[in-house]
């Protein structure tokens, strides 16, 4: 059980890297607390399994230290880290048990036999696998191997952090909630840093209390799910994060004051001194848009131009256009409208301002 | 994959079964002719039964003695190559290297011999093992060991087993190459954070997974063996006496050389049976490793499944109800 | 060095040990090679070579064994295209039965076929063409070419012939326009191995022809003259036909790992 600290860690592959283009991975300072259950969120490329793998020992980073509690790591062997991995596909040794799979580990650094029996029935129980224990593992379904190999790390006692890099790929849709669940129970009993990899936001915003939102190559926001949602740090983080994600449409800003294509917006927020040169944005999320009939909002409205209607279930979402800005908003329910004219209202204290990107804090008004 | 029935696939077939029977069928049916009767010269043949064959299998006959010892000879020859090249043929395997130049470069020269006509390897062998003017028989000579494959028994039979080994050990090797290059990294990764050692990676994660290569290497490297005729036939041309006199030789030297052919058909016919029934168990193995990693039994308890269906409203609710906020 | 570095390089100098030395033999003259031992060729001379070139009897050598191979190659692999695509793809009355058949003939001894072969080409005229030992390696190249085939094929997703068939190509059309492109790997490995058993086969070869047709690795056996083994000569000729095997394995270096798999692993 440890603490992990990532100490200015940056990684590229090739050889001598010039710019910031060269690096998979941009220096990163981060602190995983121990018992933490994370997520590492972004698309495929991001950089994200580059960051597992200087976790578990696999590559060592170009720059930088990692730190296990205070003990430097960054150039030992995967087998001297005390961590555990589960991967994207499920790797059991085939022509074993499950039971000589989970007490694989423990043999190999010549554990007393008496300790693993009762380790492995210990773990076997946790997992729901004490049924299956003395099977041949390669006849097994895909979850049940995710849980072998979830087992193989959880046998050791001494194992400090538990990564996992995409689990739950190749399991069945119905599976995934179950192995998801098991994964947020055995958090709670066995105070583990946990990390989860993964491009899926709801696995990451069900999984983790703590979700790092990784983007190009770097971290773009760290925080809990309810703090991604509602104040997203990037614009990529407020697009990428909600589905739909956040509505973004260039503005310009003066004090309180925003205005898109000739409309002015009103703001919960003052702000002074925008940088000058950059690109500015309002960010707004759908959720906070709401679509009411021409002349029926209450308070202030904007008139946009409804393109079309999609009922998605639990909410209807409508696609509209603000002077010609394509933009999302929710349609209430029972709400009815006629023709493509209609009003929006936005809640003011949901609306942000970017600045090439990113968050610009704002003053209170 | 379940596949689908139809008898029109006959015709896509056919062609090929043509060909193979026009190729096999025929002229084993020469020989089963031949196998029962007995001649005098002059195209004139009359009926013997099962007189050659009684013949053959009777070890107190000169016959039956000289094919018995053809047999044990070749079975004692295929039994010691396997022996060789197998754990040889792993271990290059395993030395490979993992990337880069150097791969495409071995895979190059290792794949060379398989591709020499077989009787220009036993070319290779003869001028390389004569102690006159081969580098390795003068060699052997000249430290005082008395080697000569022409004169010795034991002398042939380490050469011709030796070649045996320079030809062939690659097929396994670049066999079992294919099987370790279909090992995905992860297997690796996952046992270097189990802590395993080397030996325990290779009994657990290399060997497990090569198995299926390996039988195919075993089958064709006993079949091949089992067959050689031309490498043995170049090299010492069955001698020292009969030292290296292996069934394939001994067969052509009956039927081509002494025009015996009630005997040879005869032998040819048990030669090809042996062979058909190790094929078939060969085979019959090899089908249910095949059906072994492809059924994967999808049992799960209808209690998890049950579970599973509880747990989903739970885990559907955080993204869903943002709104609300 | 790490051992498994050390297995390596000693794996390759015994490979590569008795080919030095063949070529080296072939570089020397017959005097140098009676007179003693030497490690290089002293005196380097290409007569052999030169002879082989200009002696139609011993290129001609050359030209028979390639003609039956360049043949067989292309009929087995013909042959093999449709039935294999049958084995992958449906099943039908004694497919399987039919499948070990003919994988057994792979492994039937050439030995056994030797005399059978000669009286069955003889009778239809075959004898001493390069059709005839064609013919004769399709016993043993045709069932291989199914085998490995097959096992191509059967990576291929059903979904593409079905897909093919909805968009309106017909059969023929759609096995070469899209079917083939998808398994060109596949043949590719079975052609090279194809020319593999073709090409270094001799039994068969030599049996089924005697002047006209008579391929290279018989004319090899026949270089003891009254003076003696000509031992320049026939290692220039052992040479030249390492060369055929190096040009093809060089430019299908970077399918051998998958082709020895056969497309099975």
């Amino acid at each position: 059980m440890a603490r992990i600290t990532l100490d200015h860690l940056a990684h590229a592959y090739g050889p001598n890297p010039q710019g910031p283009q060269d690096y998979a991975l941009k220096e990163i300072d981060h602190v995983w607390r121990q018992g933490g259950a994370y997520a590492l969120l972004g698309p495929s490329g991001c950089g994200k399994s580059t960051l597992l793998n200087i976790i578990s020992g696999l590559v060592v980073p170009t720059r930088g230290r990692i730190l296990f509690d205070d003990r430097d790591v960054t150039t030992v062997p995967t087998e001297g880290r005390n961590i555990a991995q589960v991967f994207q596909f499920p790797v059991v040794y085939d022509t074993m048990t499950v039971r000589e799979n989970l007490a694989f580990p423990l043999k190999n650094r010549r554990v007393a036999p008496a300790t693993i029996r009762s380790r492995v029935e210990e773990i076997a129980g946790l997992l729901d696998l004490t049924r299956v224990l003395d099977r041949r593992a390669n006849n097994l379904t895909a979850d049940m191997k995710q849980k072998i190999s979830l087992g193989r790390g959880l046998v050791r006692p001494d194992v400090a952090a538990i990564l996992f890099d995409e689990p739950l790929t190749v399991i069945d849709p119905h599976l995934k909630w179950q192995l998801r669940s098991t994964l947020k129970e055995l958090h709670r009993k066995l105070d583990l840093t946990m990390i989860y990899v993964t491009h899926d936001q709801t696995e990451a915003l069900t999984f983790a209390d703590t979700v790092v939102v990784m983007h190009d190559g770097a971290v773009v926001q760290t925080g809990t799910p309810d703090e991604l949602f509602e104040r997203p740090a990037h614009t990529f983080v407020g697009h990428f994060i909600g589905s739909p994600g956040m509505n973004l449409l260039p503005a310009e800003v003066r004090g309180a004051t925003a205005t898109i294509e000739g409309h002015a917006i009103p703001l919960a927020r003052h702000y002074p001194d925008l940088p000058k040169g950059k690109r500015i944005e309002l960010g707004v999320r759908p959720e906070y848009v709401h679509l009411t009939p021409k002349g029926l909002g209450k308070g202030f409205t904007l008139p946009v131009q409804v393109r079309r209607i999609d009922d998605i279930g639990r909410q209807r979402l409508a696609r509209v256009e603000l002077g010609g800005r394509p933009l999302v908003a929710t349609v209430a329910e029972g709400q009815s409208l006629d023709g493509t004219e209609a009003a929006l209202t936005l809640d003011p204290r949901q609306i942000h301002i970017y600045a090439d990107g990113a968050l610009v804090p704002g003053e209170a008004a | 994959m379940t596949k689908t029935v139809n008898q029109k696939a006959w015709l896509l077939v056919l062609p090929v079964f043509a060909v193979v029977a026009f190729s096999a069928v025929l002229p084993l049916m020469t020989v089963v002719n031949y196998s029962v009767q007995d001649t005098f010269g002059n195209n004139q043949f009359f009926w013997n039964g099962l007189g050659w064959f009684q013949e053959l299998l009777d070890p107190t006959s000169q016959f039956g003695e000289r094919f018995f010892d053809s047999l044990w000879r070749n079975l004692l020859f295929s039994a010691i190559i396997l022996a060789i090249e197998v754990p040889l043929g792993i271990a290059v395997a395993l030395s490979m290297p993992r990337e880069g130049r150097s791969v495409a470069f071995c895979l190059v020269l290792m794949a060379l011999p398989l591709l020499i006509p077989w009787n220009v390897v036993g070319t290779i062998w003869q001028v390389f093992a004569r102690s006159d003017i081969g580098l390795l028989g003068s060699f052997l000579n000249r430290i005082g060991i008395d080697y000569n494959y022409a004169g010795s028994a034991l002398a042939a039979w380490v050469t011709i087993v030796t070649m045996d080994v320079w030809h062939w050990t690659s097929l396994v090797a670049l066999l079992c190459y294919a099987g370790l290059k279909s090992i995905p990294d992860a297997y690796y990764q996952a046992a270097r954070i189990d802590g395993a050692s080397q030996w325990a990676i290779f009994r657990t994660i290399q060997l497990p997974k090569m198995r299926r290569v390996l039988l195919i290497a075993v089958l064709l490297r006993f079949m091949d063996s089992f067959m050689i005729y031309t490498e043995p036939f170049v090299l010492t041309g069955g001698g020292p006496g009969n030292a290296t006199t292996f069934l394939s030789i001994d067969l052509v030297k009956l039927a081509l050389g002494q025009f015996d052919l009630g005997r040879a058909a005869a032998m040819s016919l048990v030669y090809n049976l042996i062979i058909l029934s190790v094929c078939w168990v060969f085979y019959t193995v090899m089908t249910n490793v095949d059906a072994g990693n492809r059924t994967v039994l999808t049992e799960s308890d209808p209690a998890d499944a049950a579970a599973a269906a509880g747990s989903l409203p739970q885990a559907t609710t955080i993204p869903l109800d943002r709104r609300a906020a | 060095m790490r051992p498994r570095h050390v297995v390596m390089t000693l794996y390759l100098l015994f490979l590569m040990v008795p080919i030095y030395w063949l070529v080296n033999m072939s570089l020397k003259t017959n005097q140098e090679i009676n007179s003693g031992m030497t490690l290089w060729p002293h005196a380097i001379t290409f007569d052999n070579y030169i002879r082989i070139f200009t002696d139609p009897s011993w290129y001609g050598g050359y030209l028979n064994s390639l003609s039956y191979v360049a043949i067989n190659t292309v009929l087995s692999i013909g042959l093999a295209l449709p039935a294999a695509y049958a084995f992958s793809r449906y099943s039908f009355i004694g497919d399987k039965h039919l499948f070990f058949w003919l994988l057994s003939n792979r492994m039937a001894p050439p030995a056994v076929f030797a005399l059978p072969f000669f009286n069955l080409y003889s009778a239809v005229g075959l004898f001493d063409t390069p059709w005839a030992v064609a013919l004769a390696h399709c016993l043993f190249n045709v069932p291989l070419a199914v085998w490995i085939l097959e096992g191509f094929m059967s990576g291929v997703p059903r979904e593409i012939d079905e897909t093919a068939a909805i968009d309106g190509y017909s059969f023929p059309r759609f096995f070469v326009k899209i079917f083939m492109p998808l398994i060109a790997s596949g043949i590719g490995v079975a052609a090279f191995f194809c020319f593999m058993f073709s090409w270094v086969e001799l039994l068969l070869a030599r049996t089924l022809t005697s002047v006209d047709a008579k391929p290279i690795a018989a004319t090899m056996t026949r270089t003891v003259s009254a003076a003696g083994m000509d031992w320049g000569l026939l290692a220039a000729a052992g040479v030249l036909t390492i060369v055929p095997g190096a040009l093809v394995i060089w430019f299908v270096r970077n399918y051998i790992a998958k082709g020895f798999a056969l497309g099975r692993v």
